[in-house]
Order: structure tokens, then C-alpha cells, then sequence
């Protein structure tokens, strides 16, 4: 791993460079993923040049609000996230995990081949790196890794972009995890603007990030570009108002089991799971088994909601019942008993689940309204009756 | 990367085919599958772990292991017909194919329990899980505690494993049923499993108690068991939630803080798990 330090290595290329760069990794077998616009939100699909990028489109973000507008200027990155993240490229929203082939009593098993090629990522937010390192705790730091999750992930080549233009609903600075990276990346861009159209800094993240930059082209990066970075990333962060006071949210949650807000919030939510779905880190998965024409018995891995009634489904009926127990188990798990389970928060405040929630709730205002009245219900033990 | 180095491993999610070898009706609704794998060594297990069973093209479910670890014989696992992989499970026929993952899970910790008395506390199929390691128990050469097994189940005719529970007692352990509803041919103990705890004599301070059942019953026999005496800490109860993986990617077996598939299913028993058990959901 290479110092993020090391300025030689830095470069500043133009949007040619750009093109020379998703060249190179196309030239190394990766199947180069960065955004593009489709049916009017910033997706990620296969790019072969810079011309599929989003050049001039710009969001606006709200709790339960996304609209893209476009101008003609010549910026590339200049929105914040979208819908989708990278956990659909290394943990798919549904996947085969084996189908059988049987003789009579005899059933063999057939794991599907490892399908495409790795992929390179071009221009993942940092918030989204620090979510793939939120997943890669829950996949691959364990005692038992997903290999399917861990192969994907480790021959995948990560392009960071760092932000210049977060949106309304972000608060990546209150959760540590924005708007710049300093590691974890093959290699960073910030957008630079210039007279001449935007230029970008490359930065070198690691042994493979060194070998890709020899082939872009572009010229030493210079002390003055690293200014510029750092104005980019300070007005970015000034930007962000959004707050959530992440050093205190874990014990405030674990100690509001029973504050009233939850009903509040149980009156306004659908129990939809949108906000899971769009979530970078939720790995919620469920399994389900077909029986094909043929006779054959497959089985899919999907991703799935904790608001789902059969998420807790046990034979005596579903452990949590209601919308109030769901959004607890939700909110409690982003936030607080996440640490517990894998020593990270499940939040990294890319506010996807605010301007995805089609009734706009906010997971920063709910935060705020429990701390604005801690402690209002005493934790309630129950003494009779029990789901079991 | 920022991996863990690991070495390249067998998916966790590829279940091995099993053989059911034979199948052992043990109450209306409950059967036990004897399983051989179909090709190479059964695996290692200890008492408390369970597996994923297929029902090829019905489903996955948790099953505890049944039996003794190095017992004779092959691996069992006891079902109770709740839905509809466990149906598929426990009409499976003879000679048919079953989808084994595991063993996943803590342990009972038998092993370590030589000096100690035991009393294990089982209600209605929560004898299954806990079968092994009585057998493992009451079989050790050299221990010196006393074994005490106590079965609280509906009615009579739901009594598990009547041949196990005669053996133990056989074999030196102090065995005792009761029924929440007696019939006419019922001679013995009326009443809910906590009943049982005054009838035996054990020194507390030397007891470590083994308990799974429903939860408002573990919950009760905890309570009865922290009454006369024996330390939270020395207790051991079995969590079930909807599991999907047995291996901590799937998020449904969550109780709080804990995964019940990677921390559990078997605790010790503390302040806070009571907390999390008893902790009102809606
Ligand atoms: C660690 C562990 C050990 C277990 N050991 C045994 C055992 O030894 N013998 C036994 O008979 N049962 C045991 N169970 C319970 C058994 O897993 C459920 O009865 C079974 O999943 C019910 O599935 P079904 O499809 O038959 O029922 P349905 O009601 O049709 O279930 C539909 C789905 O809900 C889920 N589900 C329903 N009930 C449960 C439950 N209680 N626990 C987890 N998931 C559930 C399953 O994913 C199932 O596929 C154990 C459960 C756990 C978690
Ligand atoms: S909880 Fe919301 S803000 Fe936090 S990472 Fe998930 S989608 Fe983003
Ligand atoms: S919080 Fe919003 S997005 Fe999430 S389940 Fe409730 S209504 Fe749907
Ligand atoms: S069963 Fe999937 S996480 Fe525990």
C-alpha cells in the first residue's frame, strides 16, 4: 500500500485522461461500473468512455425528494448519490447459490460459476468506500466469510471520487466518512474546475492504483492542485448541514427502547423497506427454493428488509408484529447495536434512506427527537406474557 | 485489500447430501432422522450445535443435532412438524436425500462440566437440542456430579424420547416428567417443569443448569433456578430466531446486540440477556 502521501505519484489529467483510464482497466479485464443517468436518477451501469457519464447533471435531494437537472456545464461528478451503490456489484440483489440435478434418490448439487468479470468502479462517493468497508466486516471479517462476497470484493479495482457537490440530505462529516478519502481506494479524483473545463487529481491508493496511473498520461500534480482539492473538500463539508451526533447515538438508542418518538414515527412509516434497499450497508438477505420445469431444485439468495412481517417469522408467528417493533429494530441496528454485532456503526450517512423514503423520514430527525427528550420512557421489562 | 486473510474455503451456503438411513416416530408430531452422508465422513459436531436441513424443493430450516457426539450409529436430528419444511422433513422416507450446512453455533460446553452437577431443564421438544448432551453426560467415564433431567411436556402422549429417559436413569442420572394435563392412564407429576426443581436436592454453588424450551419457560426456570440459589451465570438456555444462513450474513436471527446463529444459539445467561428476552417487541 502506497502512502496517500505520496505526491509524485499524484497526477492531474483532463477528461482524456479519464478516457485513458477506463481504457487501462478495460485492457486488464474489468468491467468498468460508474454512473450514468437512466429514467432520471444517477444509476450505475457498464461505461466504456467518459461520454456515458453524467456531464452537467446536477441533483436536488430532500427527505423523500430526488430530481436531476442538467446543464451545460462540462462537470462530470457533479451530484451526489443516487439509488444504487456498490453492494449490488459484490453482493448481489438476487443470486443463484446452487441448483440440483437428480437421478431418482440421487440429488447432486451444482454451485453456478463465479459469472462475470471484476469490476472496476468508477467514481464511488467515499461515503459508499466507507460502506464497503462496513460490509466487508459483515461478509469477510467473520469466522465463516462469504466467498462469494470476498471474490468479487478482491478483484475489484476501486476509483473513488470524492465530493464537491453533496446534496441536502447528506451528513457524511458527522458520521467521519466524507466528503474526502484518504484510504481504501485504488485510486481518488476530485474534480477540479479550470477556465478550460474541469481537470482532475489522481491519487494513488495502492500498488495496483500505481500501476494503472502509469498509463493515463496527465502531469505531475503540483502543490497548487492539492490547494484546490482542499478548497473543494472545505466548501463541500461547509455545505453539509445535516448533523447527527454520532458519538452519543449508540447508547441513546440502546437506552430509549420505549420512548414515545417510536410511536410517532410508527404512525408516519409504510413499512416499506425502500430505505433498506437503497441503504449501502443493509445486508439483510433471505433464501427461497424453486422447483424448475425441468425438476430441478434451485436456490436464490435476495436481498431482503428487516420491515418485511416474515423477516422474524417463527412457527408461533412473526417476532416482531408490528411497524413500531420494525423501525426500532431498524433505526437500533443502523445505529447502535451494529457496533455490538460487527464494531462499526451501520451508518456512514450517505442520506439515500431520507430521500428515498416515499413519506420523508429523516433518520437524523428521529435521532434528534429521541435526544431532545432522553430518557422520557423508562426501559419496560415485561413480566408475563411472551411471543414464545 | 482490507480483508481478512483466509484460506480459500467451501461455500458455507453448499449444503452436503445426506442420507435419511432410518426415521423414528417419537409423538404424533415429532420424528427423528437418522443421516449418513453420501459420500465421506459424517461431520464433527458437539452437543448444542445445529444444522441447516434441505427439504429439497421445500426448504431450509435450523435443526439441532439430536445425538451424542462419538455415539454409535449415525447423526440424528429430531423435528417437530410446524410448516412446511419441517413436514417435508419429517415425511421424509427412507433412503431419501436430505441437504445438510453445519454444525453452526455455540455448544452445551459439556466437556467441561466433570465435576459439576448438572440439571438440565427441558420443555417439550426443547429435549431434542439438549439429548446429545445428556447422553454425552450420563456416558463420560469419570465424572463425578450428579445428572438430573427434568421434562416438562403438554400432555403424555407427547413425550419424547420415553426410551432415553428410562436409559439415563438406568445409567445413574435422577429423571423426572411432568405434564402441563395428565390422562387417564397418567400416573405421574402434574404441573409446569419449574415444579420439578424443589423435588431434586442439588448443591447449587457446584450446579450448572442446562435449559431450552419456549421462552417464557426458560425465563420461569431461571427464575426458579436463581431462586434456590444457582448463579445467572451458571445457567444455559437455547435461543431460536428465523434463520436464513447459520452463518451471520442474513440478519434475521438478530435479539439486540447478539446474532443468535454466531453468538448462540447457546448463552450463559446474564442480566442483560434477560433484558433482551424480555424486552417488549409490538
Ligand atoms: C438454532 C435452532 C435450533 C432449532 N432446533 C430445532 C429442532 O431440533 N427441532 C425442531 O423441530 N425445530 C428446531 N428449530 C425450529 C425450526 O427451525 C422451525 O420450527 C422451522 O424453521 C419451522 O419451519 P417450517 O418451514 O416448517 O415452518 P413455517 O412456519 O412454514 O416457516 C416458514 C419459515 O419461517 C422460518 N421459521 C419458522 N419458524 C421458525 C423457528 N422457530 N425458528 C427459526 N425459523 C423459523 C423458517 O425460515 C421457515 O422456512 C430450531 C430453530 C433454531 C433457530
Ligand atoms: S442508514 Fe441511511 S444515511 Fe445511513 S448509510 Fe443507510 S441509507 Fe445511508
Ligand atoms: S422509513 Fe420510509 S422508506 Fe423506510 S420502511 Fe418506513 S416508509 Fe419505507
Ligand atoms: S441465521 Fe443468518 S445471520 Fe444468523
Amino acid at each position: 500500500m502506497l502512502s496517500h502521501m505520496d505526491l509524485s505519484a499524484s497526477l492531474i489529467v483532463d477528461r482524456a485522461g479519464l478516457d485513458g483510464l477506463l481504457g487501462a482497466l478495460a485492457a486488464r479485464g474489468y468491467r468498468t461500473i460508474g454512473p450514468v443517468v437512466r429514467d432520471g436518477a444517477v444509476v450505475q451501469r457498464q461505461v466504456s468512455s467518459t461520454g456515458d457519464l453524467p456531464q452537467g447533471w446536477h441533483d436536488e435531494q430532500a427527505p423523500g425528494h430526488y430530481r436531476l437537472h442538467h446543464d451545460d456545464d462540462s462537470s462530470l461528478f457533479a451530484w451526489a448519490v443516487g439509488p444504487e451503490s456498490p453492494k449490488s456489484e459484490f453482493y448481489p440483489a438476487r443470486s443463484l447459490v446452487w441448483r440440483t440435478s437428480s437421478t431418482g434418490d440421487v440429488v447432486t448439487l451444482e454451485q453456478p460459476q463465479q459469472e462475470s468479470a471484476p469490476a472496476a468502479l468508477i467514481g464511488s462517493r467515499p461515503c459508499e468506500l466507507a460502506a464497503m468497508r462496513v460490509l466487508d466486516r459483515v461478509f469477510a471479517g467473520g469466522e465463516i466469510p462469504d466467498p462469494c462476497y470476498r471474490d468479487r470484493r478482491e478483484g475489484s479495482f476501486v476509483v473513488v471520487a470524492e465530493c464537491g457537490t453533496p446534496a441536502a440530505t447528506c451528513f457524511c462529516t458527522s458520521m467521519g466518512t466524507g466528503p474526502g478519502v484518504e484510504d481504501g481506494y485504488d485510486l481518488a479524483l476530485t474534480e477540479l474546475t479550470s477556465p478550460d473545463g474541469p481537470r482532475y487529481l489522481v491519487r494513488v491508493g495502492s500498488a495496483r492504483g500505481a500501476e494503472v496511473i502509469a498509463e493515463m498520461g496527465g502531469s505531475p500534480a503540483q502543490p497548487a492542485d492539492f490547494a484546490s482539492r482542499d478548497a473543494v473538500l472545505e466548501n463541500a463539508a461547509r455545505r453539509i448541514e445535516r448533523k447527527l451526533d454520532a458519538g452519543n447515538v449508540r447508547q441513546l438508542l440502546a437506552s430509549n427502547l420505549e420512548h414515545p418518538r417510536w410511536d410517532d414515527v410508527a404512525s408516519r412509516c409504510l413499512a416499506c423497506g425502500n430505505c433498506t434497499l437503497v441503504c449501502p450497508t443493509c445486508f439483510c438477505g433471505a433464501v427461497s427454493d424453486t422447483t424448475t420445469v425441468d425438476g430441478a431444485v434451485e436456490r436464490h439468495r435476495r436481498w431482503d428488509t428487516c420491515f418485511d412481517l416474515a423477516h422474524s417469522l417463527v412457527h408461533t408467528g412473526p417476532v416482531r408484529a408490528t411497524t413500531w417493533s420494525r423501525y426500532r429494530q431498524w433505526l437500533t441496528h443502523k445505529l447502535s447495536t451494529w457496533h455490538d454485532q460487527f464494531g462499526t456503526s451501520g451508518c456512514v450517512g450517505c442520506g439515500r434512506c431520507i430521500a428515498w423514503c416515499p413519506v420523508g423520514i429523516d433518520i437524523t430527525v428521529e435521532v434528534a427527537a429521541i435526544a431532545a427528550s432522553d430518557g422520557a420512557v423508562p426501559v419496560h421489562i415485561e413480566s408475563g406474557g411472551d411471543r414464545s | 485489500m482490507l480483508l481478512t486473510e483466509v484460506e480459500p474455503s467451501v461455500n458455507p451456503l453448499m449444503p452436503a447430501t445426506y442420507r435419511v438411513v432410518a426415521r423414528r416416530v417419537e409423538t404424533d408430531d415429532v420424528v427423528t432422522l437418522s443421516l449418513e452422508p453420501t459420500s465421506g465422513p459424517s461431520l464433527l459436531f458437539r452437543p448444542g450445535q445445529f444444522n441447516m436441513l434441505t427439504a429439497f424443493g421445500v426448504g431450509e430450516v435450523a435443526i439441532s443435532i439430536s445425538s451424542a457426539p462419538g455415539a454409535p450409529g449415525p447423526m440424528e436430528q429430531t423435528v417437530r412438524d410446524v410448516g412446511a419444511v419441517t413436514h417435508a422433513l419429517c415425511t421424509a422416507k427412507v433412503g431419501s436425500t436430505v441437504g445438510v450446512r453445519g454444525p453452526f453455533g455455540t455448544d452445551w460446553g459439556v466437556d467441561e462440566l466433570d465435576d459439576s452437577e448438572v440439571v438440565i431443564v427441558a420443555g417439550g421438544i426443547g429435549l431434542a437440542p439438549l439429548r446429545g448432551a445428556i447422553s454425552y453426560l450420563v456416558d463420560k467415564p469419570g465424572r463425578t456430579g450428579q445428572v438430573y433431567v427434568l421434562v416438562g411436556s403438554r400432555e403424555p402422549d407427547q413425550i419424547t424420547f420415553p426410551d432415553d429417559l428410562e436409559r439415563w436413569e438406568r445409567d445413574g442420572a435422577v429423571v423426572k416428567v411432568t405434564v402441563d394435563n395428565g390422562d387417564a392412564h397418567w400416573h405421574g407429576a402434574i404441573g409446569v417443569v419449574t415444579t420439578l426443581l424443589p423435588t431434586i436436592s442439588f448443591d447449587p454453588a457446584r450446579t450448572v443448569a442446562l435449559v431450552c424450551g419456549p421462552e417464557i419457560m426458560m425465563r420461569f426456570t431461571v427464575r426458579g433456578l436463581a431462586d434456590l440459589g444457582v448463579p445467572l451465570g451458571s445457567i444455559r438456555v437455547s435461543l431460536e430466531r428465523n434463520m436464513q444462513c447459520g452463518v451471520g450474513w442474513c440478519g434475521h436471527c438478530q435479539l439486540g446486540p447478539l446474532l443468535i446463529c454466531r453468538d448462540g444459539p447457546v448463552f450463559a445467561y446474564s442480566e442483560q440477556l434477560e433484558r433482551l428476552i424480555s424486552e417488549r417487541e409490538r
